[in-house]
């Protein structure tokens, strides 16, 4: 059976009772190869689009949140889980697109640099501007391997913070910051309420829209040529090499697509949140992409949407707990076993080390086993 | 002149601290191919041993009571983050094995983000002291003020890379763990419990960590944010190469002095870079490092065979 445009909307291996046969090679590497697949994520598009109706303004700014996570750590996935090269570095173009964003789109006579620009501007060059700084670390990367990278990638860390916090007209300075994103879309502000929809619904359907076109993108670099020759250099690069992968190209590939994602993310979390501190972008933050990317399952686009939202909630469901938990004293004050602040932190340290050593796909894997179960159910196999 | 020369001084006690960890990252890195991120909260848990214990008289139920001074705190906390560290490698690191070193790398991460917030539940919103006898005093060299602390910090190291490279070079175990660090398979076969040599390397990486604890307060204290510190002797591994003790000691030294002489001279100088740019020469200097020589200075080229 051909591929045919109805086919990539409609999903399914193309042969009617069997989901799994696969008679073609599109058929194999579709978007959507199984028909589950693409209702449920239909399904889960609309309820995602329908939530500003469901829920509270301060669950949405949450769940946002969670979606501008998930935009970057699928930039980060793209360049550890499938290309292999560790970027602890991540923060820094977050921060990169995040300066961007704001300094275009900033007011023209504020305290801090702003040019007043419209959307059209700001947001692919949210994108741009990191990603050229991620051809610049690329080199580096076709030079070292393994923990050398990582090394190198957590020393930009401190590099990029010293000048988030020294370049004081763009960035507004340590401690201080600056205004956040100024969104609006034909004269209409995606920040503020309006007439019919509160600031906060808006700014969650505009983060919504980036990352279902992050996502898309992300799968579609995944499962066209350039995600196999990733997965190749990250499972052996000699031998990648050997079979005329281009190494340097395909590493640097990565880390421009990366940055790029990471970039819009930055873009996207100073949408939500109005003001932007240089020394946000820490090692703290990297790590918190890096819990996302393993908890969620290394090398699936889904596994890291799904590792964002379940981190952004977990740590929300500790701070509610702080209420109900009579060893966690409530904000403000001092005592207890550990404060709202410690138990977040202790808690992404503990789901690191626990998702590596007892399920190391992450969540993907939980979910495989899940529905391994079912499949086989009655039986154990 | 004077000032140079005391901010030389400076440089090499600031970089023995520096060169304590990065012996500590170098020996895990040989035994067991990791780079153990874990050290920063290590070095903080022999801080607070020093912290909690040193001048304190502690109940040991029937048998009396010990009141400790400096030296014999010294002694527990480097004994109690040794075997802190052997339980992490034990408990977190040897189920790992065969897994690729990136993930146990991220593992060490978690331990080390887990451990901090313990530590700086422990450690409060105070100042602590670890009390070290010498303090602020300081003696004269011909018009240059040495600080005692800065001589104790490098005559420690010094002594400390010696009897390691001399474990390392005539005893029965330090040989085994170079047998083991060059191939463990045929270590194996040899007879040499390589799962002791794991243990035994991050015990020595605790202890190391452990004495660095005790100097990095130099009098001015311990805070929350001590641990950044430790992270400095990532650039000195790197400097220096991975897999070299020599170039541990060395990479830290240089990145020691390199941060000091930026502090005393970049304002002056460079002032383009910014204030408080001496914290972050480290990572420039590594930049520039691994532009021109990717395995360090003192590193082996990994040789890939296929």
């Amino acid at each position: 059976m051909s591929t045919t445009p109805t086919r990539m909307f409609l999903g399914g291996s193309g042969v009617s009772g069997r989901p799994e046969l696969y008679t073609t090679y599109e058929a194999d590497m579709a978007l959507f190869n199984t028909r589950a697949k693409l209702f449920s994520v239909y399904a889960l598009v609309v309820l995602a689009v329908a939530m500003p109706f469901l829920l509270t303004d301060d669950l949405l700014v949450l769940l946002a949140r969670a979606f501008a996570f998930a935009i970057g750590a699928i930039g980060l996935n793209l360049v550890t889980g499938y290309a292999g090269q560790v970027s602890l570095g991540h923060a820094v173009f977050v921060g990169l697109g995040a300066f961007t964003a704001a300094a275009l789109s900033g007011d023209p006579d504020g305290r801090t640099v702003g040019y007043g620009l419209p959307m059209i501007v700001w947001l692919p060059a949210a994108a741009l501007v990191p990603a050229f700084f991620g051809a610049l670390v690329a080199p580096l990367a076709s030079r070292l391997r393994g923990l050398y990278l990582a090394i190198v990638t957590l020393g930009l860390v401190f590099v990029f913070d010293h000048i988030f916090r020294e370049w004081d007209t763009v960035t507004g300075g340590f401690g201080v910051g600056r205004p956040g994103v100024v969104a609006s879309v034909f004269g209409i502000s995606l920040t503020d309420n309006g007439p019919s929809y509160t600031g906060q619904q808006k700014t969650y359907w505009l983060v919504l829209a980036v990352l279902v076109v992050v996502a898309l993108l992300g799968r579609n670099i995944a499962r066209s040529a350039v995600g196999r020759a990733f997965q190749a250099v990250r499972d052996r690069d000699i031998a990648a090499e050997v079979i005329g992968v281009e190494l340097t190209k395909h590493k640097a590939l990565a880390f421009i697509i990366s940055s790029a994602f990471a970039g819009l993310a930055g873009a996207m979390l100073y949408t939500i949140t109005r003001t932007i501190t240089p020394e946000s972008f820490s090692l703290l933050m990297s790590v918190q992409f890096i819990a996302m990317v393993l908890i969620g399952g290394a090398s699936t686009i889904s596994g890291s949407i799904a590792g964002a939202f379940f981190l952004i909630v977990v740590l929300r469901i500790a701070e509610e707990l702080s209420r109900f938990a009579s060893f966690i004293p409530p904000p403000g004050q001092q005592g207890g076993l550990l404060n709202e602040a410690q138990i977040s932190t202790i808690l992404y340290g503990l789901l690191i080390i626990g998702f590596l050593l007892f399920e190391p796909r992450g969540l993907f894997g939980v979910w495989i086993r899940i529905r391994n179960y079912w499949k086989g159910w009655p039986f154990s196999y | 002149m004077t000032d140079l020369i005391q901010a030389l001084v400076s440089g090499l006690g600031q970089g023995s601290i520096y060169a304590l960890i990065a012996l500590g990252f170098v020996i895990i890195y040989k035994s067991t191919l990791v780079v153990s991120f874990a050290q920063p909260a290590l070095m903080i848990t022999g801080s607070l041993f020093m912290i909690e214990l040193n001048g304190r008289t502690v109940q040991l139920g029937g048998l009396g009571e010990v009141t400790f001074e400096f030296w014999s705190a010294l002694a527990v906390a480097i004994t109690a983050t040794a075997l802190i560290s052997m339980a992490i490698e034990r408990l977190a690191i040897r189920p790992m094995i065969g897994q690729p070193v990136f993930v146990v790398a991220i593992i060490t991460i978690g331990i080390d983000i887990a451990l901090r917030v313990i530590h700086s539940r422990i450690l409060g919103v105070n100042l602590r002291y670890v009390g070290d006898p010498w303090g602020l005093q300081t003696f004269e060299v011909g018009g240059v003020l040495v600080n005692h602390r800065d001589v104790a910090r490098i005559v420690a190291t010094m002594l400390i890379f010696a009897l390691l490279t001399a474990f390392f070079r005539w005893s029965r175990f330090g040989l085994g763990m170079r047998a083991a660090a060059f191939d463990q398979e045929t270590a194996l076969a040899q007879g040499i419990n390589v799962g002791r040599v794991f243990a035994v390397s991050w015990g020595i990486a605790g202890a190391l960590a452990a004495v660095a604890g005790m100097f990095v307060d130099g009098s001015s204290g311990i805070t929350p944010q001590t641990w950044i510190v430790a992270l400095k002797a990532l650039p000195a591994i790197i400097i220096g190469g991975l897999d070299s003790v020599g170039g541990a000691v060395l990479g830290g030294l240089l990145v020691g002095v390199i941060e000091a002489l930026f502090a005393e001279y970049q304002a002056q100088y460079l002032p383009w870079l910014g204030s408080n740019f001496a914290p972050v020469s480290p990572y420039v200097l590594l930049l520039l490092v691994l532009m021109v020589r990717p395995y360090g200075l003192f590193g082996t080229p990994e040789v890939e065979r296929v």
